[in-house]
């Protein structure tokens, strides 16, 4: 239990440095940015209890917003995906491969079933993210072009991550 | 009560995340107040040590531009010496008296810098302990580059140029007719110039400088060449493109500059608005 612990601690901070000192640097046609940090969310266990995830959602964000001076843009965008999480998961899975699982892995749950797991919560984060950063709804599709283009960046990464690091 | 308490105990998962909703978009909405949320920006002590070391160890492979970049300064800085010295060769007295600004520059390092965002930002390693004070400008040799919004003892934030709230007022060179040079959150190379009338004489190629009426830089530092302009129907302003000079994606040495009269400035300024 405490050796999970440590594990998810560090895997916070590792994903929280990486954003803020590495991606946050990444432009891809000058405003397309993938923002992985989302991934710590994606992997906590089933078991979490639901307010947990909130709150841990919470601390991520305002850690990520406290590096790039957007108080509270990453925190509500995070809490708001974190808040979809049980729903997403209770829509997409079959109830006796649930009861068997314990933490959302490709090499628990398959690659389909992370795959539409990752790709509906990215979404969902990085258009609340974009459009509560505009914060207008002046040029709505060009702000949709750049979540959906940025979400892709993401759940590519997202993915990578799971064959390079989290592979067993 | 018992309804109201089951009520609670039955929502709390909704009405945590709505709690947590509320706090992020208070804190969306008091940073317009400046200095109100002192604890959240880079400035503060951790985020700035860590960008301090990031920054550290990727200046190392950078060295080359950082070595392109502070000849282009020298270069520019010999090239401004003349200038004054010629300007100061029997007129050196009333320069001074009918202008009556001064400026003193201080040279930092930029340790964290963005350009990808709509609202961008650069955190700069001086602080209040180097006499760095909110609404001073920042410069580098190509051109403008900022205005510094909060301060630390040892770091400082300021907002670049290509973030929505904040406008540059600068002038067309050539003629002198001034507007107002903001961003529009898309391209980090352009820039947009408002509130040029329609009579003045506008081509493509035009420099851009700071027109010295806010107070910030002095008159003259270059902000950018037009890249294009038009003019809508019915509008009495052209709506001109401005290449910028400065190149926001490598910014590494800048000057920092105080205006030693600002204060006085502002004070008369105020006053003139309760009339």
């Amino acid at each position: 239990m405490i050796k999970e612990l440590g594990k998810y601690a560090l895997i916070f901070w590792v994903l929280v440095l990486l954003q803020v000192l590495v991606l946050n640097n990444v432009q891809l046609s000058g405003y397309i940015n993938p923002y992985l940090y989302v991934l710590f969310i994606l992997l906590l266990p089933f078991e979490t209890p639901r307010y947990l995830v909130l709150l841990l959602a919470f601390v991520l964000g305002l850690s990520v917003d406290l590096f790039s001076n957007t108080p509270g843009i990453h925190s509500s965008a995070s809490v708001f995906m974190a808040f979809l999480r049980p729903f997403v998961i209770d829509l997409i899975s079959a109830r006796e491969v649930m009861d068997k699982a314990v933490s959302p892995r490709i090499s628990q749950m398959g690659f389909g079933w992370f795959f539409r797991y990752s790709l509906i919560l990215i979404i969902c984060h990085h258009i609340f993210l974009f459009y509560i950063e505009v914060f207008t709804f002046s040029g709505v599709l060009h702000t949709l072009l750049r979540s959906l283009l940025s979400s892709a960046f993401s759940i590519i990464l997202v993915v990578i991550s799971q064959f390079i690091v989290f592979r067993n | 009560m018992r309804n109201l308490i089951r009520f609670l105990i039955q929502n709390s998962y909704f009405l945590l995340f709505l709690l947590l909703e509320i706090i992020s978009v208070i804190l969306i909405f008091s940073y317009n107040n400046y200095q109100r949320v002192k604890f959240l920006n880079s400035s503060t002590y951790i985020a700035g040590s860590v960008y301090e070391l990031n920054n550290s160890v990727v200046n190392y492979f950078q060295l080359k531009n950082i070595n392109n970049e502070l000849a282009r300064e020298n270069a520019y800085l010999r090239n401004q010496l003349q200038e004054q010295l010629l300007s100061q060769i029997g007129k050196r007295e009333t320069k001074d008296t009918i202008t009556g600004q001064k400026f003193v520059f201080t040279t930092a390092k930029v340790i964290n810098n963005s350009v990808n965002k709509q609202y961008n930002y650069l955190t700069i390693n001086k602080g209040s302990l180097h006499g760095i004070k909110p609404d001073m400008g920042i410069i580098n040799a190509r051109g403008i580059v900022g205005v510094i919004s909060r301060v630390s003892p040892h770091y400082s934030v300021g907002l670049s140029v290509l973030n929505k709230r904040w406008s540059v007022s600068s002038m067309i060179k050539k003629n002198g007719y001034y507007g107002s040079l903001s961003w529009n959150g898309v391209d980090p190379n352009t820039g947009l110039l408002n509130g040029i009338p329609i009579h003045a004489s506008v081509s493509i190629g035009d420099t851009i400088v700071s027109s010295g009426y806010s107070a910030i830089f002095p008159k003259g530092i270059m902000v950018g060449t037009i890249k294009d302009f038009s003019i809508e129907s019915g509008a009495n302003y052209y709506d001109i493109e401005v290449e910028l000079s400065t190149n926001f994606k490598s910014i590494n040495y800048i000057d920092i500059v105080e205006n030693l009269m600002q204060e006085e400035i502002k004070k008369l300024e105020t006053q003139n608005n309760n009339d």
